[in-house]
């Protein structure tokens, strides 16, 4: 546990000077400030900004961090001396992926105080935001993972970072993207975020959102075993 | 030339096999730091290490030398569980390198050059993150930051040091754990004498405190400078071993004196009792300027070992 703490501080420290990386955890949570409070249009839906930008928040921050995160530390061996230095992969995956997590809860806040989420509604939001930035975590380790570098990191994470991130949005106009986006867990989170204040979460919900992490998953032990961390 | 070299590395085979033979009886009572036994390694159709034996006795200062691409490198991630060989046994105190656990890892120290620093953090943060990790106290790091002479930019970005300065930093962390074996890989590669120099007192430094340092360079000086003893590695064999001294006076074919005199001449006298009485003559009448001996360097032992330049 004690190993977590020090990667989870190293990395706090880190992107605190990681302008890249900082901006992903920002970006959203500023746009959503600032277009709840400029725009209001007749006939919009409540929180419409806050819950259009949360889904795309999920499906971009936390998997491109990680991906970045991990790639940036295998090209420059940093990631090799922690491992000779008495960390763990499972410590180090945590520390990074805690720290992740954290930093997109905290945006997750941002955003609901932004679009006034209250009562029942703030819980069942920021309890979206965790599952849905666990699965975008699992995937971006598993890219990073699997990455020799930030470039090839960087030529994958785009790719997938764009269908997750703009599935929900694109579904709004396009019948047949809906259609294929709602295998998705951003389109699920998406479909969570309209109905926050009487959360029900179907069947079809819950299992594409459990089969999506055990495919993370899957991936992530795939490419730990074919690349391994160092 | 290059043949020539061949041959006389074959040559050298049994005596240099009597030579490992002997530092392996010499070191039977106490313990060898690195023991590397047959060890093979491939990469695809080339052989990179071939069939490559030698120990390091704890508390010396071990040099591999040998021309860029000769395997020193190959070596060094093999004996620190980075890489696994194709064939034979490799050990760093006691331990099967393949199997290197945590606790093992404690006590190696490791400078080499495709380890990483956080770059946008500080050399003190740096050093700081590591400290934490082995368990050392703080003041260790500040310790170690003044002894590699980083104390004055400790706080400034690792982004903004110089490469002697990332050295110095590399081998900071890699002494802060006081390991009882350090691996430094080219240390005083491409850096200033001032840097070099600092970076050899703390490698005698280490060496003083207990610590067993294994060294590869392609600083024939530096190594003769430093090395209790060395293994010469030419694609992928040792073609010599044994301590610098004995190296050189076993190839000092010519065994002879080239004295200077003050008038600006020189002269050439053999080695041995013959020349005692030209000797004795030069020294009553004060006229010596400079005494040295056609004992080769270890460059010239290398090239004629192999016919091989070092780069």
């Amino acid at each position: 546990m004690r190993n977590v703490a020090v990667v989870f501080e190293k990395q706090c420290r880190d992107t605190f000077k990681n302008k890249t990386v900082l901006i992903q955890f920002l970006m959203f949570p500023l746009v959503t400030i600032i277009m709840e409070n400029a725009v209001a249009m007749e006939g919009m839906p409540e929180h419409y900004f806050a819950k259009l930008f949360a889904a795309m928040y999920i499906g971009m921050a936390p998997l491109t961090c990680m991906a970045s995160i991990i790639s940036e530390e295998k090209e420059k061996n940093t990631l090799r001396v922690l491992l000779m230095s008495n960390v763990r992969p499972v410590e180090y995956l945590l520390g990074i992926g805690g720290y992740v997590w954290l930093m997109c809860i905290c945006g997750a806040g941002v955003i609901a105080a932004a679009g006034g989420f209250t009562g029942k509604e703030l819980p069942a939001f920021l309890l979206v935001m965790a599952v849905g930035s666990l699965t975008s975590i699992l995937i971006g380790a598993a890219i990073g993972t699997w990455s020799k570098n930030q470039m090839m990191a960087t030529s994958v994470t785009v790719p997938v970072m764009m269908v997750f991130a703009f599935c929900p949005m694109l579904s709004m106009f396009n019948e047949t993207i809906s259609k294929a986006a709602r295998f998705t867990y951003s389109q699920q989170v998406s479909l969570l975020m309209e109905q926050l204040g009487h959360v029900d979460v179907t069947a079809e919900c819950a299992a594409v959102i459990c089969a999506n992490i055990a495919l993370a998953a899957a991936a992530f032990g795939w490419a730990y075993k074919k690349c391994g961390l160092a | 030339m290059y043949n020539m070299g061949r041959n006389a590395a074959e040559r050298n085979t049994a005596e240099r096999k009597a030579a490992e033979r002997k530092t392996a009886e010499r070191n039977t009572a106490g313990t060898n730091a690195v023991e590397v036994t047959h060890v093979v390694h491939r990469f695809s159709e080339k052989t990179v290490l071939d069939d490559v034996s030698y120990q390091v006795a704890s508390g010396e200062i071990f040099g591999l030398l040998g021309p860029s691409g000769a395997g020193k490198t190959t070596l060094i991630k093999i004996l620190t569980g980075q890489l696994k060989q194709t064939k034979g046994r490799a050990a760093i105190l006691g331990c099967d390198s393949a199997k290197l656990d945590g606790a093992t890892y404690r006590k190696i120290g490791m400078m080499l050059d495709n380890f990483g620093l956080y770059e946008r953090l500080s050399g003190y943060e740096n050093l700081r993150l590591y400290a934490k990790l082995y368990e050392i106290p703080q003041s260790r790091v500040d310790d170690v930051l003044r002894r590699v002479g980083l104390w004055e930019s400790r706080k400034l970005p690792v982004l903004k040091y110089s490469k002697g300065m990332r050295g110095r930093l590399l081998l900071a962390r890699a002494v802060m754990n006081a390991p009882e074996i350090l691996f430094l890989d080219e240390p005083t590669s491409g850096l200033d004498p001032a840097t070099a120099a600092q970076i050899h007192r703390l490698m005698k430094e280490e060496q003083k405190r207990g610590a067993t340092v294994f060294l590869t360079t392609h600083n024939m000086a530096e190594a003769q400078k430093l090395c209790d003893n060395i293994a010469l590695l030419n694609e992928g064999r040792i073609v010599e071993y044994g301590s610098p001294e004995q190296i050189c006076a076993k190839y000092n074919h010519q065994n002879r004196l080239k004295i200077t005199l003050c008038d600006g001449r020189c002269v050439e006298l053999s080695n041995d009792g013959s020349a005692a009485a030209a000797l004795t003559e030069y020294l009553e009448q004060e006229r010596i300027k400079s005494i040295h001996s056609t004992e080769p360097n270890l460059e010239t032992v290398f090239m004629e070992l192999t016919g091989r330049k070092f780069e």
